[in-house]
């Protein structure tokens, strides 16, 4: 073993065949999600045909990925869950797509298909047809119509355990769940004033309150914008203008050029 | 004093609102049912800091005598921003912040990272990394589940498996320190490989320890597995059913420990796992018992597994082919770019603007001790992610907590807690 | 002069028996080598904390074994982990449950001083809430370095002016 690990140690990486390397990684080929995405879009534009146009498949590296309308998404995720198999709720979330995108903010439901489809006897055989193999992802997501007060249906009522993932999109981007049952901040605390996800609010945060007043006058201490100016750096590329390519960190709020970010002049 | 206050007060209560007979009070006999004293339901805050919350979880409950009628987690005190951190740098300078997710698995962290971002990029590993990828995420997985345990036994009263089980840890540590050069915040894979290839006779030194570990682990887990207060604690506590561990999410041991089968590393391979032989253990009932069960028959698998990787691990390099591709998303080997002009214009690039990631989205689980984690990576091309959602295991099994711990007595929480297995700075990230 | 005490003057009977010293002396002495710490384990350091009371490590060679998870019990809070602006207001209190003296390590980049976490939600640096006696390095640090900043503060116990705290007018009562 010794002397295998320093004949690997000391070999050329030109030894490595693409035909031994292509095996490893599990990746599903491009063709098979697409052509998987569009019998999942097919089969939803049958069932909800009032919504057909805005059902497509989604660009996508990995999995099967649809876009769907929000107005009619309990429905449709309710209808992923009990015909086609995918009875978990791996993950939600949302995308900031920046102001002025529109939608500017897109949720995403991750669904995962985690027990194997019932025996054909049992239901109908066009059911097990359209049953997910277990271990098979799929991405749904929708955009919200409202830009400035974004909004989307809750699905906790689907899948409790969306409840957390649901408050926590709230938290971060200031996405309001229509029928949550708890909707509260889960992250950051009840009065913090901020959705720190949004792409417009810094990273380094902006000067506030700490949550307790008492701790706050005994310590005089608050919420301050945390110092930038010593990285992580990252150069952008592509610019003609050399000394604007140069490593810097991303989120420059609070640097030797630019003032504290100032909570004023936030939206979120 | 406070007591005869108490009881004269409730006596007097209960007499007047025609509860006893004066008599019966006089005499000192009261019927069984007889509410001698008033009981309020209590609220209790368990935590941010208590030992049993494993970190800075914090319970709001409330209390009708021992009972748990009420349970709200709160978290949030560990949020440390990770995913706007993510946003505002490149791949690879992430790669230590996922370290600190699960601090217990840190290795198995940055493979699920490492193969999220390589997905998204269409990078194809050699044999070896990926075999070096399972070999450390088995180890991971050993370490994580000894701390679940020692951590577990403590909170049931049991002090004597947690120094048991750290001292294999240490030895565990040794061997990271070793691999990566730092005992648990390793940061060992990059976009693409590892960030270098075994120590020369780590391997054996891997297989010495699976040799001496497995008495011991056995030595460990026959403490707990037929020990009466253990099992009192535990057998038929917090039953989660089937239906409940899918509706909440439950990944990893929690969910197999409720008797469904699932496992990434199974059900949907990634680095290789499929030519691995191990065994899947699943529970029958689904209580604190079995998902302790489960957890002791994984840290026997993962020995399994590792003691394959080293039988069968293969030659060659342990990174990705040096294609046209792959060089603008990892940085030349250090002989090429200290000799030649190209490589070290290369080598400048992707240090100071990243790894080139196509535009995309990717979504990638890895089945982590703790549940399976996930990296959901959207990006608009270029060396920083647009967007990094880290679906977290441990914040899917916290949620359940409210549904099962409601009727609990307030002693079982801290069974629950250790059953449950979680890390905080995985939840609030 | 002649008293029918002996005890004040010479007695052969407890010789070697009797130390003379500084109140300061036998004060530090005694709390130097038992700290009771008050481990705050919020984060990856709050697991090099554990290791340091595992047996390779073992802390219990200085006198510091005895973890106690309740403030008023303990006498050292070491701060292990980063620490975020929800926690900051209770680890101030649990600071302040606990009894004097008493003293803080902040332990690891995050607690010394944000560390790696430049962000919203991450004070930077226990230091703004507490006063720190011995700062840490690391991420995490090592258990050797807890057992050095234990060795340390342990030096600053040995030089403090005990004795004379004992009499001022702010601690009587």
């Amino acid at each position: 073993m010794t002397a295998a690990s320093t004949a690997a140690s000391t070999a050329a990486p030109t030894v490595v065949s693409v035909a031994a390397s292509t095996a490893v990684l599990t990746a599903a080929p491009v063709s098979i999600s697409a052509a998987t995405a569009g019998g999942i879009v097919a089969a939803l534009r049958e069932k909800f045909p009032q919504d057909a146009d805005k059902i497509t498949p989604r660009a996508s590296a990995d999995h099967p990925a649809i876009n769907i309308p929000a107005t009619a998404a309990v429905a449709i995720l309710t209808h992923l869950r009990d015909a086609h198999g995918y009875d978990m709720l791996a993950d939600l979330t949302a995308i900031d797509w920046a102001e002025g995108a529109s939608p500017r903010f897109t949720v995403v439901w991750h669904l995962l298909s985690v027990a194997s489809a019932p025996d054909a006897s049992a239901s109908g055989t066009s059911a097990s047809d359209a049953h997910a193999k277990p271990g098979s992802y799929l991405r749904v997501a929708a955009g919200c119509a409202n830009d400035a007060e974004p909004e989307m249906p809750s699905v906790a009522a689907i899948w409790p355990g969306a409840n957390w993932h649901e408050r926590e999109t709230y938290d971060m981007f200031g996405i309001t769940f229509t029928g949550h049952p708890d909707p509260r901040r889960i992250l950051m605390w009840d009065g913090y004033p901020h959705h720190p996800l949004r792409k417009e609010f810094p990273l380094a945060g902006v000067e506030g309150e700490l949550p307790d007043p008492e701790v706050a006058a005994e310590t005089k201490t608050k919420l301050i914008a945390a110092p930038m100016a010593g990285g992580p750096f990252v150069a952008s590329s592509g610019g003609l203008n050399i000394g604007e390519n140069e490593p810097r960190a991303k989120d420059e709020s609070w640097n030797e050029n630019a003032e504290k970010p100032k909570a004023e002049g936030l939206k979120g | 004093m406070t007591t005869e206050f108490t009881f004269q007060d409730n006596a007097a209560k209960n007499a007047s609102a025609g509860h006893l007979a004066a008599g019966a009070l006089a005499a000192g006999h009261l019927p069984d049912d007889a509410p001698i004293f008033d009981t309020e339901k209590m609220s209790i805050s368990m935590g941010p800091s208590h030992p049993s919350t494993h970190g800075v979880l914090r319970l709001q409950l409330e209390l009708d005598g021992d009972n748990v009628t009420h349970c709200e987690p709160v978290i949030g005190y560990l949020h440390r921003g990770d995913e706007k951190i993510a946003e505002n740098m490149t791949y690879n300078q992430f790669v230590p912040y996922t370290d600190r997710l699960d601090y217990l698995a840190p290795l198995a962290n940055n493979v699920a990272y490492a193969i999220a971002v390589e997905q998204l990029a269409g990078l194809k590993v050699p044999p070896r990394c990926a075999a070096i990828r399972v070999l450390v995420a088995e180890l991971a997985r050993i370490s994580s589940h000894l701390l679940g345990f020692g951590s577990f036994a403590m909170d049931t009263g049991a002090w004597t498996p947690f120094l048991y089980q750290f001292t294999e840890r240490e030895k565990l540590y040794t061997l990271f320190e070793e691999l990566a050069g730092a005992r648990f915040t390793t940061s060992y894979t990059r976009i693409g490989g590892v960030a270098r290839d075994l120590p020369e006779g780590w391997l054996q030194r891997v297989g010495g320890f699976c040799d001496q570990f497995l008495p011991r682990l056995e030595e460990m887990l026959a403490m707990l597995t037929r020990n009466k207060i253990f099992q009192d604690r535990t057998v038929g506590i917090a039953v989660i059913s089937k239906e409940d561990a899918l509706a909440y999410g439950l990944t990893g041991p929690n969910l197999r420990g409720s008797g469904i089968g699932f496992d990434l590393r199974k059900d949907k391979p990634y680095s290789g796992y499929e030519q691995y032989e191990f065994d899947v253990p699943v529970g029958s009932t689904g209580d604190c018992y079995d998902r302790y069960l489960c957890r002791g028959e994984e840290i026997r698998q993962s020995v399994r597994i590792v003691r394959q990787v080293i039988k069968t691990m293969p030659d060659g390099p342990w990174y990705a082919a040096d294609t046209e591709e792959a060089r603008r998303i990892f940085a030349p080997r250090k002989d090429k770019v200290l000799t030649k002009m190209e490589e070290l214009i290369n080598n400048f690039m992707i240090v100071t603007t990243g790894p080139q990631i196509p535009p995309g989205e990717a979504y990638f689980e890895a089945e982590n001790p703790k549940g399976a984690l996930g990296f959901y990576i959207v990006s608009k091309g270029g060396g920083v992610p647009w967007r990094m959602k880290i679906r977290s295991p441990s914040f899917c099994t916290l949620s359940i907590l409210p549904k099962i711990c409601k009727g609990a007595m307030m002693s079982d929480l801290v069974s629950i807690l250790g059953s449950l297995d979680f890390v905080m700075g995985e939840c609030d990230r | 002069m002649v008293t029918a005490n002996k005890e004040a003057t010479y007695n052969s009977a407890i010789e070697g028996d009797i130390v003379v010293t500084r109140l300061d002396a036998v004060i530090n002495w005694i709390r130097a080598n038992s700290i009771w710490p008050m481990p705050m384990g919020l984060a990856c350091c709050g697991i090099e904390l554990m290791a340091a009371g595992g047996a390779r490590f073992d802390i219990s060679r200085f006198g510091a074994e005895v973890m106690r998870f309740s403030p008023r019990q303990s006498d050292c809070m070491i701060v292990a982990g980063t620490v975020t602006y929800k926690m900051a207001p209770h680890i101030r209190r649990i600071y302040d449950q606990m009894s004097s003296p008493k003293w803080v390590i902040a332990m690891g980049a995050c607690a010394s001083s944000g560390g790696m976490y430049r962000s919203y939600a991450t004070m930077q640096g226990v230091d703004r809430i507490l006063p720190v006696d011995v700062y840490i390095s690391g991420c995490p640090p090592r258990p050797e370095a807890v057992l050095d900043a234990l060795v340390k503060i342990q030096d600053k116990i040995r030089r403090e002016p005990s004795g004379r705290a004992l009499f001022k007018e702010e601690n009587k009562g």
